[in-house]
C-alpha cells in the first residue's frame, strides 16, 4: 500500500492542460474559456476545502460531525436539483421534494451498506461513511434532476394530451402514466448506460483510485460491484419518489392538471 | 342552501372563474343550447369549469348530484367536453378509442374505418374534430359541452354533425351546450340560445 506522492509542480503541469485548452477554444472564438476556467478553479478550491474537512473529520470520529457533513452534502445537493429544473414548481416545492426524495434513500442505503455490508466498526467511520454517501448521493442528485425536470417540462409540453385523457374519464394515474414513464427512463437511461459500459468502456473512478492506492484489483471491484448497486437502487427509488411526489403536486385533489403551479421558464 | 331540480339534466348556479363573470342556467333532457359572445368573453373557461378542469366558484349540478360530490373522473364521463382543439397522445387514430366505432357511426360523419390506422399527425383539423366527436359519444355522456365542433368543416359534414348530435340527444335523453359563432347554424339546431355575459366587472379571482 504505497502511494505515490504528487507534488504541486505535478498538479501545474496538469493545469497547464485546462490552460492551453482555454487559449485554443479561445483563439477559435467559441467562447467557453471563462467558464471553464472559472469552474476549474472552483473544483481546485472545493477538493482542496473538502480534503482540509476530511482529514479533520478523520481525525475526530465524531458522529455528530458525520451527520453535520451528511446534511450539508444533501442540502447543496438539493440546490443542485432545482437549480437543474427549467419549470420548478412553486413555493418550495421542488427544493422540498427533491431533499426527501434524494434523503430517505441516500441515507437508508448507506447506513443499511455500512452496517450490514461492509460491517464497519464504529458504523459511521468517516473514512467509510462519506465516501459511500458522497457517491450515491451525487448519482441520485442527478437521477433526481433528470427526471423531474422531464416531468415538469413534459407536464407543460404534453397539457393538451393529458386533459384529453381527463375529460375521457381517465383519473389522475392513468393520464399521467406516459409522462411518469418517460420521466423515469430520462432518469435512469444513465445508470443502465453505466452498468452496462462499466469495466469495458469506462474503469469506474473510485476502483481506479482503490487500484492506484495499491489495493488488488479483485478487492477493488468488489467494492465497485457494491457501490454500482446501492449507486443504481438508491437512483430509481429517489427517482421514483420523486416522480410520485412531483405527480401528486402537479394534479389537485379534483384530477385538474395544475401548471399555475409552476413556475415560468427560466 | 342551494335549491336542486332534479328534473334538470345540467342545473348550472353562479358558476364564476378567474375568467368569466358568474353564470346561471339550467338544461332540460334533450335540450340543446347554442352558446355565443365575442371572443375573450371566458366561453371555453366556462366549458372547463363546468367539466371541473379549473378551479371555479358556483354550484353544477348533473341530474341533482352536485359536482364536488362525485369523483373528478367519474364527473367528466357523464359531463363530456370535446374542447375547440382536441388532444391526440398516442400514435394511431384507433389507439384513443377504447372499442373501434362502428362503421355506421364513421359513415355518419363522412369517414371510413381505414382512419382508424391512421398516424394522428396526417390528420385534418376537420378529421381530428369528428374523430373527437365519435370518441366522447363513446362515453355515453349525460351533457355535452361541445367547443366550435364543426368550425373546420365543409357545410355538408357540418349538417351530418349536427344531425348526428340531435340524434344522441333525442335517443339518450341527454342535452348538450353547443358553442357556435354561426347565427344560421343556431337557427337549424338550438332550442334555445345565450350569449355569454361579457366579463369586464370580473379580475382575477
Amino acid at each position: 500500500m504505497n502511494l505515490i506522492q504528487l507534488s504541486a509542480f505535478d498538479l501545474g503541469l496538469a493545469a497547464l492542460l485546462v490552460l492551453a485548452l482555454g487559449g485554443l477554444i479561445a483563439l477559435s472564438g467559441l467562447g467557453l474559456t471563462r467558464s471553464l476556467y472559472v469552474s476549474s478553479l472552483r473544483m481546485v478550491f472545493q477538493l482542496l476545502l473538502i480534503g482540509a474537512v476530511l482529514e479533520a473529520l478523520f481525525r475526530l470520529n465524531n458522529p455528530w460531525l458525520v451527520a453535520l457533513m451528511g446534511m450539508v452534502m444533501l442540502a447543496v445537493a438539493g440546490w443542485e436539483v432545482v437549480a437543474r429544473q427549467k419549470r420548478r414548481l412553486r413555493g418550495g416545492w421542488g427544493y422540498g421534494i427533491g431533499l426527501v426524495a434524494m434523503a430517505l434513500p441516500a441515507f437508508s442505503l448507506t447506513l443499511f451498506s455500512l452496517v450490514a455490508l461492509v460491517g464497519v466498526t464504529p458504523w459511521y467511520t468517516p473514512q467509510y461513511a462519506i465516501p459511500l454517501l458522497g457517491m450515491i448521493l451525487g448519482n441520485t442528485m442527478t437521477g433526481i434532476g433528470l427526471g423531474f425536470n422531464r416531468l415538469t417540462t413534459g407536464a407543460a409540453a404534453s397539457r393538451r394530451e393529458i386533459e384529453a385523457q381527463l375529460l375521457l374519464g381517465y383519473d389522475m394515474r392513468q393520464a399521467s402514466r406516459k409522462l411518469r414513464q418517460d420521466s423515469l427512463h430520462t432518469a435512469m437511461v444513465p445508470t443502465i448506460n453505466m452498468l452496462t459500459v462499466a469495466g469495458v468502456v469506462s474503469l469506474p473512478g473510485m476502483m481506479t483510485g482503490q487500484i492506484l492506492a495499491g489495493t488488488s484489483p479483485i478487492d477493488a471491484v468488489k467494492y465497485q460491484i457494491l457501490l454500482m448497486f446501492l449507486i443504481t437502487s438508491a437512483t430509481g427509488l429517489g427517482t421514483m419518489l420523486a416522480i410520485e411526489l412531483g405527480t401528486r403536486r402537479l394534479f389537485d385533489e379534483r384530477e385538474r392538471l395544475r401548471l399555475d403551479r409552476l413556475l415560468d421558464a427560466k | 342552501m342551494s335549491t336542486r331540480n332534479t328534473s334538470s339534466a345540467l342545473d348550472v348556479q353562479g358558476v364564476s372563474g378567474a375568467y368569466f363573470s358568474p353564470v346561471d342556467l339550467r338544461l332540460a333532457p334533450g335540450e340543446l343550447l347554442c352558446l355565443y359572445g365575442v371572443s375573450g368573453s371566458g366561453k371555453s373557461q366556462f366549458l372547463r369549469a363546468l367539466v371541473d378542469l379549473e378551479p371555479h366558484q358556483g354550484k353544477v349540478f348533473l341530474h341533482g348530484v352536485e359536482q364536488q360530490q362525485m369523483a373528478a373522473h367519474d364527473w367528466r364521463r357523464k359531463l363530456a367536453y370535446l374542447p375547440a382543439e382536441s388532444g391526440w397522445w398516442a400514435a394511431r387514430v384507433g389507439e384513443h378509442f377504447a372499442a373501434p366505432p362502428a362503421l355506421d357511426e364513421l359513415a355518419g360523419l363522412g369517414l371510413d374505418e381505414t382512419i382508424l390506422t391512421r398516424e394522428v399527425g396526417g390528420l385534418s383539423s376537420g378529421e381530428r374534430q369528428r374523430l373527437g366527436l365519435l370518441r366522447l359519444l363513446q362515453q355515453r355522456p349525460q351533457v355535452m359541452l361541445l367547443d366550435e365542433p364543426s368550425a373546420n368543416l365543409d357545410p355538408e359534414s357540418t349538417l351530418k354533425m349536427e344531425g348526428m348530435v340531435r340524434e344522441y340527444l333525442h335517443l339518450n335523453g341527454a342535452a348538450a351546450i353547443w358553442v357556435s359563432h354561426d347565427p344560421s347554424q343556431r337557427a337549424r339546431i338550438a332550442d334555445r340560445g345565450m350569449e355569454m355575459p361579457s366579463n369586464t366587472m370580473e379580475t382575477a379571482a
